[in-house]
């Protein structure tokens, strides 16, 4: 199904839309404020966007560092060039320990990589001990959202899931009832856990260390009481040093929870003797991120640190959710970063999935411009298309001329020399029907300023 | 070495090929133009602190070095517990009689959950997020110990407390060499899963109490 498609059942559905907006705008007034305390945003943001970019143009000096220092630390350290190799790497190392049950933290990239699945075809029970993942495993539904993956159940919807799946007679819809409930379920679990798997938000080159950053302390469980961790890890998510931290530690939180700092950060460095599990796993995964790095454009979509910020200020996302993406990373980084990795012809339709109204690029902490990246995308999509790009651009003109904000966002676009038409900020020559009229003459350069934008100046 | 691992990083290298042969990981400037420190008063970074860590709906107290023990003692009997571990080293003055105070000497899973809190120190905390950092030092222990029970009592020195991210991460790097696990702790666990409906203790501790020593 189509991004349009599947947004569209999605438009219908006012409970869903409720529920998003509810979050979407909480989330987005309080994250301004939390983001207003620090007088160096812009600073940090920027040493956020540059760290990562050193990273990602040295990817492979790094990731041998990383490597050493995890094994110099008694880690072990696999790679995978895709998602079936990362799953076949895991469910052996599993199988290794003789156990038919693990305890999971929330993974964006296992649930890239449809760990779950490949577990269970093998005869191990993957338990998910996230809130929000249980109620989406027990539901047997899909997450909505990359920071509270149920936002689109209520708690009368979740008190009926619980009082079926977990087999609670008395239960009421209060939410710290129901939190007390996933608590008793897990508690057992978590006890005589003997293998673990989590995710990762970092990986420190220079050290080794893996940080995983939450709120629950389930991660926290996972990560340390089972003699057995195995950590998947994207191969993007490293930074250069510890010292970096006092980065991310500022940007991450405020911009995911909109907290100063989430409750609970951990940070592991290989195995230490009398402190947690006694063997740990890393696999790196690909799984199409190298092509992404090979877009120069488009491979900015690797700072990515996995706030969610930018859906919480798309206006798209605020209306369809992230149901309608059809794809793990949903929203505005969605948009730009499932086509990159699984190909234009899977998820083409994704790049147009935004209005180009710029807000998750102003919100995005790392400085992703996911705008530019879309347009980029689009214009990529148009050509694989076998599309003619005239005929296509055509389309869009059409579509941008219907509204005057849209007009507007062009008009910047093609300052920013970002429209596919405009060549140093002047639309040389416009497509189709209209060309005869630029075949002799310069349609007028887009100024500098828009007027609407010098008069809302005065 | 393993043929995914050489074909990851061909393809990287193939990816990058518009990175200059010469260009080394440090030539991609990093503008580090963001605050490192502070100069204010200790009085204002312990006031800073703990308004922020009772924003998180802990617990937080100034107490004078003198009554710590009582301080201890009223906050565990608030809280019902009674048999607490106690890492090796955490001072004297922080374990008040009268409380069932027990030793980690290799605990079980089961006996931790069993235990109904625990006492420990704290490596550094931080005034501008009200964040308090353990990292496996004596007196703060196995990680295991501050998850497991549901009562974690913190004593943090008023010296402990910096004003920034950056200044505490510059003081647990030795921890880091050291390859000790850190954990950074801001509040009592929580969830805002269900219908963004803030709900404390899902996991870890319900009840953090922090004592800032002055
Ligand atoms: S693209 Fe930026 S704003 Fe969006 S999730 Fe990633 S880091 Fe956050």
């Amino acid at each position: 199904m189509t991004f349009q498609e599947s947004a569209h059942i999605a438009l219908q559905d006012t409970q869903l839309r409720h529920n998003i907006g509810n979050a979407t705008r909480a989330i987005r007034a309080k994250r301004n404020h939390v983001v207003a305390e620090l007088p160096d945003w812009q600073e940090l943001r920027e040493a956020g966007r540059a760290l990562k970019e050193r990273v990602l143009r040295h990817l492979d000096h790094y990731l041998v560092q990383f490597e050493q220092a995890v094994q110099g630390n008694g880690g072990h350290v696999h790679w995978a060039r895709d998602a079936a190799e990362a799953n076949r790497v895991v469910v052996e190392l599993v199988r290794a320990t003789g156990v038919d049950e693990v305890v999971k933290s929330k993974s964006l990239t296992t649930e890239e990589t449809r760990l779950n699945e490949a577990l269970e075809e093998n005869g191990i029970r993957p338990r998910e001990t996230d809130l929000a993942q249980l109620i989406i495993q027990l539901g047997r539904d899909k997450p909505s959202h990359v920071l509270v993956p149920a936002i689109h159940k209520n708690r009368a919807e979740i008190r009926e899931l619980f009082k079926r799946e977990l087999g609670i007679e008395d239960l009421s819809d209060d939410p710290a009832e129901l939190a007390e409930a996933a608590r008793r379920h897990l508690r057992d679990r978590f006890l005589h856990a003997r293998v673990g798997i989590s995710g990762g938000n970092f990986g420190v080159a220079e050290t080794g260390t893996i940080a995983l950053f939450e709120s629950e302390g389930n991660g926290r469980m996972c990560t340390t009481l089972p003699d057995t961790l195995i950590t998947v890890l994207g191969i993007e998510k490293l930074i250069p040093t510890w010292q970096d931290f006092e980065v991310y530690l500022q940007l991450l939180p405020r911009s995911s929870t909109a907290e100063r700092m989430n409750p609970y950060n951990s940070f592991w460095t290989g195995v230490h003797e009398g402190d947690g599990p006694r063997e740990f796993h890393l696999v790196l995964v690909d799984n199409g991120r190298t092509n992404v790095l090979a877009d120069e454009i488009g491979r900015q979509a690797l700072n990515c640190i996995r706030c969610s910020a930018c859906m919480n200020f798309c206006p798209v996302y605020e209306r369809t959710g992230g149901h309608a993406y059809n794809s793990v990373y949903p929203g505005p980084i969605g948009a730009i970063l499932t086509p990159q990795l699984e190909g234009l012809d899977r998820a083409g339709s994704l790049p147009y999935a935004s209005s180009l109204c710029g807000a998750c690029y102003d919100a995005c902490p790392v400085k992703i411009d996911i705008p530019q990246v879309l347009v980029h995308l689009r214009r990529e999509v148009v050509k694989s298309e076998g599309l003619d790009p005239e005929h296509a651009a055509m389309r869009a003109m059409a579509n941008v001329f219907s509204s005057r904000r849209r007009y507007e966002l062009a008009q910047r676009l093609a300052r920013a020399g970002q429209w596919p038409l405009a060549r140093h900020g002047v639309i040389q020559h416009l497509p189709g029907a209209l060309s005869g009229w630029t075949a002799t003459r310069d349609m007028l350069p887009v100024p500098k300023q828009s007027f609407r934008d010098w008069w809302r100046q005065r | 070495m393993s043929q995914a691992r050489e074909e990851i990083l061909g393809r990287i290298r193939t990816a990058l090929r518009d990175v200059p042969d010469h260009e080394a990981p440090g030539d991609v400037r990093v503008e580090r133009a963001y605050r490192r420190g502070s100069n204010e008063s200790a009085e204002a970074l312990v006031a800073r602190f703990v308004e922020r860590v009772a924003d998180y709906r802990a617990e937080v107290e100034r107490v004078p070095g003198a009554s710590l023990g009582e301080a201890v003692a009223r906050a565990c009997e608030r809280h019902g517990a009674r048999r607490l571990v106690v890492p090796e080293n955490v001072p004297a003055a922080a374990r008040p009689e009268g409380l069932d105070l027990i030793p980690d000497d290799g605990l079980t899973h089961a006996e931790l959950d069993a235990v109904d809190g625990v006492i420990t120190g704290c490596a550094v905390a931080i005034a501008d997020t009200g964040t308090i950092a353990l990292d496996g030092a004596g007196d703060q222990g196995r990680r295991a110990l501050t998850l497991v029970p549901d009562l974690h009592v913190c004593i943090v020195p008023g010296s402990r407390i910096v004003a920034s991210v950056p200044e505490a991460t510059a003081r647990l790097s030795d921890a880091v060499t050291a390859q000790r696990p850190i954990t950074l702790i801001s509040g009592p666990s929580a969830t805002s899963d269900i219908e963004l409906r803030r709900v404390e203790g899902v996991h870890g501790p319900r009840r953090l109490v922090v004592l800032v020593v002055e």
